[in-house]
């Protein structure tokens, strides 16, 4: 025989475990590289552009014209390419695992969506271009708008509102304009305690002050409190429905007769719209203005923080007082309505400069038509049954802070079992991380103690939510067993150890500056 | 159905697990009068051919900017935005991110936000910048309550040359919440006019720079006034790309100062999303509306990024907060970062520089046309022109001969009488044929 | 020093009291990041906001134990906040405030009637 010995060694070697002390020689993690800021990469005077050289000069332009530098360093393109990848590896996403943020509805987005809203036709397309070169786009808004309408039942929609906090804003100046022009402008909003912070906030930009209505033991807008708050000053009340227990509201009709006996409009939190679309309409509850996220129910991606889009649809009532623009069927084709007169005489003004989202109606209304009303209509049952199963099999470990009866899109625990534990929500929802998940929403609603808000959303298969149950449940007995130091220490496995965040709040630092003395060659010479 | 990964089996298997005996027992809190048994009268589900089919034509129908010869601008501007911007916001950890409120997973979108912040900064001349806001209009609408907040005065100056449905915006907005909106009288050079109306009841004046007629203003002698009658200077800017040329608000003495950072970064998109840029002094900043995002370090001492000053927002003050706003523009700011860590400070200066040469050639060319004046004298990347006739008629007419030659001030500001004047812009991506396409068929069009 | 339910303290030097939050307070916020202090000549009454202490996840309101003028703010604070936590009840004061009724002052908890208070929470 031959016997060729050299080569490579093929198994692992047999060593002891380095303890969880190990840290790289450079800073790293692996592959995770330790990325410095394009400010400190000694980038001044570098570009990752090729420019045709200026023909001309700004000498008419005279003082007008900078003479400091601005401070800008580049990047040549492969550098740009790696910097931005290799940040990009330390974020999570929903294509890399369940994202159970309760109330923000982290979906799959297709990509189908992207390309769409990436046609040169939609992309490429200006604000303010002549009509008759936008007839696809004002069309396109049209069978949103249709599709919207009809999936809410509900007569108008304002589109322009750029996000689901800028639809309550317009909602809420619907109701005021409308009071306003009954010569009955009233002063008081009425919000439940478990609501989003944008519906106080937003009562209180409007200019109305804001009191709190109680909740029921089981979850509820306490009906007799809601009666004795209601009064010739309210304009409004603002419910998430279902609300942010992850309930529907069952009373939510009684809601609505209250209201309108009272004098005062429903404006209808939609952020949880994803547990009944096409199967409920909330026109037939009683609404008379909802925001539609179309970042949540209809599957524009969250792109870490925005944009998103907040469409409102709107009741009779409210119709007349929506912002200007709005598509309009007209004898040559579409047309915009753009200011607020003659027929728009009553609209209560304009949210922002332009028509509001096209990108993600492009990509909301192709998510619409993949699904169409047979699929949308088994997006709500199955994001109901998802998170009724998380609620069913986790029960055992885990309690949830309302038991009785079944939850809508998002189960929602409290603390209490991990009372004596010596762990806390907070605790629980790091140590998720190094299991490979992100954390459920945490402390919100406010209304129940160190809560824990489970959103699965539809588009987990049933092994994925068999995988995180298994976390979750390991986890707990984790807890319960004492292992403190997996949860006090957590997340360890992440591309960051716990943050300091005071101290970020206490020395605040929001922009990069060079070390005092070392200023890099443009910002020395200021 | 592709998007769903249950099958029948998973969820009877799962009712079995929940104790249900059918979805509809899920549903049982809904009140039977609003349960709909039967699916909408809407088209029922598509695959993703038959989509590309029904969107293509929709696209089909429009015209893109770059078919052709096309001048549109008044606050929204066509530029080149390389290919690696494009992938860049398509990563998965990017696109398909939340808002970064686990700082431990979500570094990537932190620390470009630290730089988005650092470059916004720079580029305005101001302290500090958010994490961004909806759009430019918004921003200004924002910054107009937040001078409410600073001085505790409810009085706000617009001047004439802002862009009138910032305006609109503003008036909106603002004066919901309960401040008095004075809009000036549109006009060309309308800015000097703000001081005039500064009195100690003012919390602001907001002047942009180059205005919505395109004119560039050196606006330290208004900042002087507005401070010393304890105001703030607001300066509104609509073409980011101008801050490569031109002055910044911040060495001209603004306190605060918002834009509209599309043009960086980011398509045209038929008006959104876009991506407000908000800076301002450092001593304002706990008024500040929006995220921000601040250095810090973690357990092991290593520098990092986290969400910080939120006790000013919403989900923390609730009534009390600085604004209602939520989600903002998280991956156009990404897109915005990117392209402006291409440019780069050489890379920004002469794209600015070639805007503003494309806009001299412009307004060379059509001031060379019988009957036309060009109004602005001192302009970036775009001007304004007076026509011997109606300026909408004039833009469909010129449609027909394959030229988009812009925006009519009528169509932005119906009530100001300035139907004749057409406001024209030029960037890196127009063509010097296309200017003298569009100067010959305007020459051809005046004298039919 | 007397003390409020809402957990302010004060203490009387002639007219001048000065105020702050009680140690039992700094503990429950946890760590103090900024305090918004009222302006000098500010008029306040009884139960009107005085100042907002912040820690990372809450603002709270702070009430004027008092009426009376606001003679002094503690400017100290914005630079070291930490010292509402590190000395609640000395250097971490929020304001001084010239009164007008000394009597209020008498007819606020003293020492043992606030800690009795505090163990009914």
């Amino acid at each position: 025989m031959t016997m060729q010995t050299v080569g490579r060694p093929t198994r692992p070697e047999d060593v002891q475990p380095l303890d969880a002390g190990f840290t790289s020689l450079t800073g790293g993690r692996g592959l995770l590289q330790d990325e410095a800021l394009i400010f400190e990469r000694d980038g001044w005077g570098k570009t990752g552009v090729d420019l045709p050289p200026v023909e001309g000069s700004a000498d008419d332009l005279g003082d007008l014209v900078r003479t400091r530098p601005i401070g800008l360093p580049g990047l040549s393109e492969p550098e740009a390419m790696r910097h931005y990848v290799r940040l990009s590896q330390k974020n999570h996403a929903i294509d890399l695992a369940l994202y159970p943020l309760g109330s923000c509805t982290m979906k799959h987005n297709p990509r189908l969506n992207e390309k769409m809203a990436r046609l040169a036709g939609f992309a490429d397309l200006h604000p303010m271009a002549p009509l008759a070169t936008i007839q696809g786009a004002l069309t396109l808004m049209d069978r949103l708008s249709h599709w919207l309408k009809t999936l809410t039942g509900m007569p108008a929609v304002a589109l322009s509102p750029k996000a689901g906090a800028h639809g309550e804003l317009c909602g809420l100046l619907a109701i005021r304009a409308a009071h306003e022009a009954k010569g009955d402008p009233r002063r008081r909003v009425l919000v439940p305690t478990s609501a989003h912070g944008t519906n106080p906030a937003t009562a209180a930009f409007v200019g109305y002050s804001v009191t709190e209505i109680a909740q029921t033991d089981d979850g509820r807008v306490d009906l007799a409190d809601l009666a004795a708050k209601l009064g010739p000053d309210v304009a409004a009340i603002m419910v998430t429905n279902p609300n942010t227990c992850g309930l529907f509201e069952r009373d939510i009709i009684e809601i609505a007769r209250l209201t309108h006996e009272a004098g005062a409009y429903f404006y209808c939190d939609g952020a949880n719209f994803n547990a009944i679309v096409g199967r409920v309409r909330p026109g037939d509850l009683g609404v008379d203005a909802m925001h539609i996220n179309l970042h949540k129910t209809f599957s524009t991606p969250h792109g870490g923080g925005g944009p998103g889009a907040g469409p409102v649809v709107l009741s009779e009532a409210l119709a007349p007082f929506a912002p200007a623009p709005w598509v309009v069927h007209g004898p040559d084709g579409l047309t915009l309505v753009e200011e607020t007169v003659e027929e728009a005489a009553q609209a209560f003004g304009r949210m922002s400069a332009f028509h509001g989202q096209m990108g993600m109606f492009v990509r909301a209304y192709a998510y619409m038509r993949s699904h169409g009303a047979d699929g949308l209509r088994q997006v709500a049952e199955d994001a109901v049954l998802n998170a009724n199963y998380i609620k069913a099999r986790l029960s055992g470990v885990m309690t949830p802070a309302f038991p009785e009866g079944p939850c809508m899109h998002e189960a929602l625990f409290d603390d209490s079992w991990l009372e004596g534990t010596g762990v806390t929500t907070l605790d629980f929802a790091k140590a998720m991380i190094d299991e490979g998940f992100h954390p459920m929403t945490m402390y919100f609603p406010l209304v129940v103690h160190g809560a824990m808000l489970i959103e699965p959303t539809e588009t987990e298969s049933k092994q994925e939510l068999d995988r995180f149950c298994d976390a979750l449940i390991a986890l707990a007995e984790a807890a319960k067993a004492g292992d403190v130091d997996r949860f006090k220490g957590a997340p360890y496995l992440a591309p960051m150890r716990r943050l300091d965040e005071t101290l970020a709040a206490r020395k605040p630092r929001l922009t990069w500056k060079p070390e005092p003395g070392v200023a890099p060659a443009p910002l020395a010479a200021e | 159905m592709r998007y769903l990964p249950l099958t029948p089996d998973d969820r009877a298997q799962m009712l079995g697990v929940i104790g249900a005996a059918t979805i509809d027992d899920l549903f049982a809190d809904v009140p039977a009068a609003a349960r709909k048994s039967e699916p909408f009268a809407l088209q029922h589900h598509a695959g993703e051919l038959e989509v590309e089919r029904e969107l293509s034509a929709l696209a089909g129908l429009n015209r893109a900017a770059g078919a052709g010869p096309f001048f549109c601008g008044a606050g929204a501007y066509r530029h080149h935005v390389p290919a690696t911007v494009d992938h860049i916001i398509q990563r998965s950890e990017f696109l398909t991110s939340y808002t970064p409120y686990q700082p431990e997973i979500a570094q990537g979108t932190l620390q470009v936000l630290f730089e988005f912040q650092t470059q916004v900064a720079a580029l305005t001349g101001l302290d500090v910048a958010n994490a961004s806001m909806y759009d430019g209009s918004t921003a200004c609408a924002e910054a107009v309550m937040m001078a409410r907040r600073v001085t505790r005065r409810k009085r706000a100056v617009l001047s004439g040359g802002l862009h009138p449905h910032y305006a609109a915006t503003t008036q909106t907005i603002a004066h919901a919440e309960g401040m008095d909106i004075v809009r000036q009288a549109v006009a060309l050079d309308a800015e000097a006019a703000v001081i005039d109306a500064i009195d100690s009841e003012t919390a602001c004046v907001v002047v942009q720079t180059p205005n919505v007629f395109g004119t560039a203003t050196d606006v330290t002698a208004i900042a002087e006034a507005a401070h010393a009658a304890g105001a703030l200077l607001i300066v509104v800017t609509t073409e980011a790309v101008s801050y490569g040329l031109l002055k910044s608000p911040g060495e001209m003495g603004a306190d605060i100062a918002v834009a509209e950072g599309q043009s960086i970064g980011n398509a045209l998109n038929f008006g959104g999303p876009y991506i407000g840029l908000f800076t301002c002094r450092e001593k304002l900043v706990r008024q500040m509306p929006g995220r921000l995002c601040g250095e810090t370090v973690d357990a092991e001492g290593r520098r990092g990024f986290v969400l910080t000053l939120s006790t000013r927002e919403q989900h923390i003050r609730r009534d009390k907060a600085t604004s209602n706003i939520c989600t903002n523009s998280g991956l156009c700011a990404l897109a915005f970062t990117v392209h402006l860590s291409l440019l780069g400070e050489t890379g920004l200066r002469q794209l600015a520089a070639i805007n503003h040469a494309k806009a001299q050639r412009l307004a060379g060319a059509l001031g060379a046309v019988t009957g036309v004046e060009v109004l602005t004298r001192r302009y970036f990347n775009e001007i304004a022109i007076r026509l011997p006739g109606d300026a909408a008629r004039m833009v469909e007419a010129l449609l027909e001969d394959g030229i988009v030659a812009g925006v009519p001030f009528s169509r932005l500001d119906p009530a100001a009488g300035l139907d004749d004047v057409l406001l024209c812009a030029a960037t890196e991506t127009t063509l010097d044929e296309d200017i003298d396409a569009f100067a010959q068929a305007l020459s051809r069009r005046i004298g039919q | 020093m007397r003390f409020t339910k809402d957990h302010e303290w004060v203490s009387l030097d002639g007219d001048v009291a000065t105020i702050g939050i009680t140690a039992y307070a700094a503990e429950q916020l946890g760590d103090v990041v900024f305090v918004e202090t009222p302006d000098v000549g500010k008029t306040v009454a009884a139960g009107d906001g005085l100042a907002v202490v912040e820690s990372v996840k809450a603002a709270s309101d702070v009430y004027a134990p008092l009426s009376g003028e606001v003679l002094e703010a503690n400017g100290a604070l914005a630079e070291a906040p930490e010292t509402v936590n590190q000395a609640p009840e000395a250097g971490g004061w929020f304001a001084k405030v010239k009164i007008a009724d000394a009597s209020a002052y008498e007819a606020l908890m003293d020492r043992a009637a606030y800690d009795a208070y505090l163990e009914t929470l």
